[in-house]
């Protein structure tokens, strides 16, 4: 293909694909980051899609986006600001322009930009006049006009034709960002092997935005991203939900056992139970429950029975299972709960992300109910913590938080594949069938963890259940035995912290401000604090994974920086737990809980007025 | 397996060494031990069992039982035992629940495990009444009654276990009264040895708070009367005398007397629990005194397939057919890429 001279390298670019939900804009999204993968960059992705399946078409309710970050460093998020917007409809200027980075690329569907489709948008006239647009490179490519046209000849209905408009824009980027159409190609190729027109009609389509860009110069010069200098290894790109659900996969293999999930679906959350369904291959039993109480009763039954059981949900979920939480907590079974964290209170905004469940995964059940709660950062290490979930809840006998969110579940970059030998081995506490009789509550002095019989074998009969019990499994109401036990629960939990590893520093190990951060939001405060330290501030950064119980170096960490600031997408959760765990400090607060994540300018900017503080 | 030599089996093998706590004079000390002496008839491994409960009186039903046993929540032993079967199919998972676990705070997982046909064994202990918080209505109390939550009476209709199982798509229900041990036994038995739900709903006294509110019917001076116990292939024939039974008038049942207007007991339909249209079944589980007797014994038991056959099945196929035998595989698998 003749490209035209003038290249520029860039280290890093931001591209958000938008239009209607009905416009193709998340398989376009996914495809440029395949092929973006398959290149050699590093990249971060990030969906954005409306609740509504099929909001009003035209409006900015029904906008559906699709964001990849990629570069030839190390990217950390899906980036806050995009320096190319492809924009299918007036909608999806509206909903998007102000994400755009001055001077930026917007390329829209100049056909769309009807009158009706301006009005439906909520714009009184031009666009472009109303936004202002003309400090961008705007592109207003007829890409309606041009795909009818090219694929006149194929005889395929006129709504086929125009559901390819996606390919055109798709390769027009491409030709933007100097890529190989090939991989996009060959992904037509197999998905519609048995429908070869649909195929070529797409692939026709890709080529003719592709050379569209080129004969008009859409971009002088071209961007080049050089491949990333990535570990050496197998990769594939992985979302957060699917890395989840095969953490705890690989868990199982790793302990010998099989998996149970039972769930109920909810948003954000469904992917895991979705992809834990596809994997009867892998021996997975998936329950859909009737609702979400049964999920994880029914998990706590499959626990009793010997497998590594697991429910997952998120916040309106969570409240529905505390009581349950309770008997897996009483009943001392091994038991992972995955809350995939959503913008709340109640209905709260199901599709956008949010930190907001952290003092209900720590304190929403009666009585006194220690739970392990652990956070994961990035979408491929829900991978991690999901295995580390399954391990500490099968070794320690014990219910186990994760939380991830919604826009870990969603995001996806690309993962190096690791070998299942190589994870550490998982070795639950099984009775000793000769130990008879079996006492349900007699417990390992190590781990206060006790002992796990499985229904079927022989001379281990035992009862268990919700009331308070003696160490032989029997009721009772002894004022004295229950604070026994309440304490030995209390202790159980307490040290798994000394199996955790200690809290890492990002950065220099002491310092003017310690940025914390918790789970999720780890990329963008990573990215925050390295542009903070090159611009030559005392900022380091630790974000915590393990929640409860705390690393053991909190306070040591802790009293090495002047400053701590803890920021998270809530009023300050995760500050005041630290507030009741590690009174000595002081804590400033960044927060924001508008259903989307930080930005890395707005943690700059507010990181810099902490620092300039007296 | 240790079948074939260990399992001579006697209900005191089945007594754990619990001190049981019921009123004296509850009934459930009588569906214990129907219970106790089923399971030893059973011919199972007593390893194998699981009895699982919700929160209620009865639901202390797994401490007296030497067995494996999970008391769990208030309305959630049907999910807990559906996890637990699902999981080892090989079990033989037994769910003790009362009226206002499993038909009020639990009605949803009960509907549901019966529409799954999960095979667990659920024995619903119906007393009309909240033993265990002391005396208020429940879904299955008559409209009318007057307890400390509805002083004035309830203005609530009441369920019928066996419609709502028959609505549900209930495969196997039966109706027992605590006190007669006998046939409590063998329903247990038939129950156990039915694959899918088997919902047996037992008339059972609470001595405290709902003392007699089955007498009308159980009472002994009159329940040959006023009850009717099913029996496949046989006539429906009742009474103290042998001298009434069921005959189909139209679509309806009625109750007529032999030798009365040239019935004979010829003309008495004979009970067929195998029926899977539950036309009859329905009318049956349904019939109330005055005007019917109550329908005990196994009033529907149809076969068809279970849950957690199809689920193990559903793997079985999907396992010999897919490449991904491992998560090495399963990671290897689609869209991948080596940097060298």
């Amino acid at each position: 293909m003749a490209k035209n001279s003038q290249v520029i390298k860039r280290e890093e670019v931001v591209i958000r694909f938008s239009g209607d939900s009905g416009d193709g804009m998340q398989l376009t999204g996914t495809l440029f980051s395949d092929t973006a993968a398959l290149s050699g960059n590093d990249l971060s992705t990030f969906p954005d899609y409306p609740a509504e399946i099929r909001a009003p078409q035209g409006t900015v309710g029904g906008v559906s986006g699709f964001q990849i970050h990629m570069g030839h460093s190390v990217i950390n998020t899906p980036g806050d600001y995009t320096d190319v917007l492809v924009a299918m409809n007036p909608a999806a200027v509206k909903a998007n322009a102000r994400w755009v980075k001055p001077g930026g690329i917007i390329i829209f569907d100049k056909d769309n930009f009807t009158e009706k489709n301006i009005e439906k948008a909520g714009y009184k006239s031009d666009p472009v006049i109303e936004e202002k647009l003309d400090s961008f490179n705007v592109i207003d490519a007829p890409i309606s006009t041009m795909v009818k046209e090219v694929l006149k000849d194929f005889g395929l209905d006129p709504k086929s034709v125009l559901r390819t408009k996606n390919m055109f824009a798709l390769g027009m980027v491409y030709w933007l960002f100097d890529r190989k159409l090939k991989y996009t190609e060959q992904y037509f190729d197999k998905k519609f092997v048995k429908k070869p027109e649909i195929a070529q009609a797409n692939k026709v389509a890709l080529r003719a935005g592709y050379y569209y860009a080129e004969t008009i110069e859409a971009l002088n010069p071209v961007i080049i991203i050089e491949p990333a200098p990535i570990q050496k290894g197998t990769y594939r790109n992985v979302c957060g939900n699917a890395a989840t659900a095969w953490g705890l996969l690989a868990a199982a293999e790793r302990a010998g056992l099989r998996t149970f999930i039972g769930s109920y679906p909810i948003t954000p959350a469904t992917g895991i139970l979705e992809e834990m369904a596809a994997r009867k291959d892998l021996g997975v039993k998936s329950f859909q429950a009737e609702d979400e109480i049964a999920g994880i009763c029914t998990a706590i039954g499959a626990s009793f029975a010997g497998y590594l059981a697991v429910t997952s949900t998120s916040g309106p979920g969570m409240a529905l299972k505390s009581e349950a939480i309770g008997l897996a907590v009483m009943t001392e079974l091994p038991l992972v709960i995955i809350n995939v964290q959503r913008a709340g209170p109640s209905t709260g905004l199901p599709t956008k992300t949010e930190q907001s469940d952290l003092m209900q995964a720590l304190f929403g059940r009666n009585g006194e109910c220690p739970v392990v709660v652990i956070a994961a950062s990035t979408p491929s290490d829900c991978f991690n913590f999901a295995f580390e979930a399954a391990k500490i809840a099968l070794e320690h006998m014990t219910p186990v938080l994760l939380l991830t969110d919604s826009y870990l579940a969603n995001s996806s970059e690309p993962w190096r594949i690791p070998v299942v030998k190589d994870l550490p081995e998982i070795k639950p506490p099984f009775a000793d069938i000769n130990e008879k009789p079996f006492l349900p509550y007699k417990r390992n002095c190590e781990t206060l963890a006790r002992s796990w019989a499985i229904p079927g074998t022989p001379g281990l009969e035992h009862r268990i259940g919700g009331l308070e019990k003696t160490m032989k499994g029997n009721v009772s109401y002894i004022p004295e035995n229950h604070e026994m036990m309440v304490n030995f629960r209390a202790e159980k939990v307490a040290k798994v912290a000394d199996r955790i590893p200690d809290l890492k520093v990002y950065g220099e190990e002491s310092g003017d401000l310690l940025v914390v951060g918790w789970g999720g939001s780890r990329g963008y405060l990573i990215t925050a604090v390295n542009e903070l330290q090159a611009e030559g501030h005392k900022v380091s950064l630790a974000n915590f994974n393990y929640i409860f119980p705390l690393p053991k170096n909190v306070a040591e960490v802790f009293s090495r920086f002047k400053k701590i600031v803890v920021a998270e997408l809530n009023l300050g959760q995760f500050a005041d737990y630290l507030r009741i765990k590690h009174q000595e400090f002081t804590y400033r607060q960044i927060n924001k809980v508008q259903g989307i994540p930080f930005t890395i300018s707005e943690i700059k900017e507010k990181c810099v007025k902490i620092l300039e503080e007296k | 397996m240790a079948e074939t030599q260990s399992l001579q089996y006697t209900p005191r093998d089945f007594k754990s060494d619990q001190e049981v706590r019921w009123c004296p004079g509850c009934g459930d000390h009588a569906v214990l031990n129907a219970v106790q002496k089923a399971l030893s008839e059973l011919g199972i491994p007593k390893e194998k069992f699981a009895f699982i409960s919700g929160i209620g009186c009865s639901s202390r039903f797994p401490y007296y039982m030497d067995t494996y046993g999970f008391h769990g929540i208030h309305g959630r032993a049907a999910a807990i035992a559906t996890g637990v079967k699902t999981a080892n199919p090989d079990l033989s998972v037994w769910e003790i629940t009362g009226d206002g676990d499993a038909l009020a705070i639990g009605g949803n997982h009960f509907i549901h495990a019966i529409r799954r046909n999960i095979d667990i064994n659920l024995i619903l202990f119906n007393n009309e009444i909240y033993g265990l918080t002391k005396g208020q209505y429940s879904p299955t109390s008559e409209k009318g009654i007057v307890t400390k939550t509805s002083p004035f009476g309830s203005v609530e209709e009441p369920f019928s276990v066996g419609e709502l199982v028959i609505g549900a798509k209930g495969k196997f229900f039966a109706r027992t009264v605590d006190a007669n041990v006998a046939l409590s036994t063998q329903i247990y038995i038939e129950a156990a040895r039915h694959k899918g739900t088997s919902v047996i709903e037992v008339l059972q006294n609470c001595v405290i708070f709902n003392d007699g509110v089955h007498e009308v019917v159980t009472g002994k001076e009159v329940r040959d009367d006023r009850t009717i116990i099913l029996k496949h292939g046989e006539p429906m024939i009742f009474g103290k005398n042998n001298d009434k039974g069921l005959v189909l008038d139209g679509l309806k049942l009625k109750v007529v007397k032999i030798g009365e207007n040239g019935i004979t007991k010829d003309d008495l339909i004979i009970h067929d629990a195998y029926e899977a249209n539950p036309g009859i079944q329905y009318i049956l589980a349904n019939m109330k005194y005055p005007d019917f007797p109550v329908a005990l014994g196994v009033i529907r038991s149809v076969p068809g397939n279970t849950y957690e056959t199809d689920v193990e099945n559903q793997i079985e196929k999907v396992r010999k057919d897919s490449k991904i035998k491992c998560m090495d595989d399963l990671l290897a698998s689609g869209s991948t890429w080596k940097v060298e």
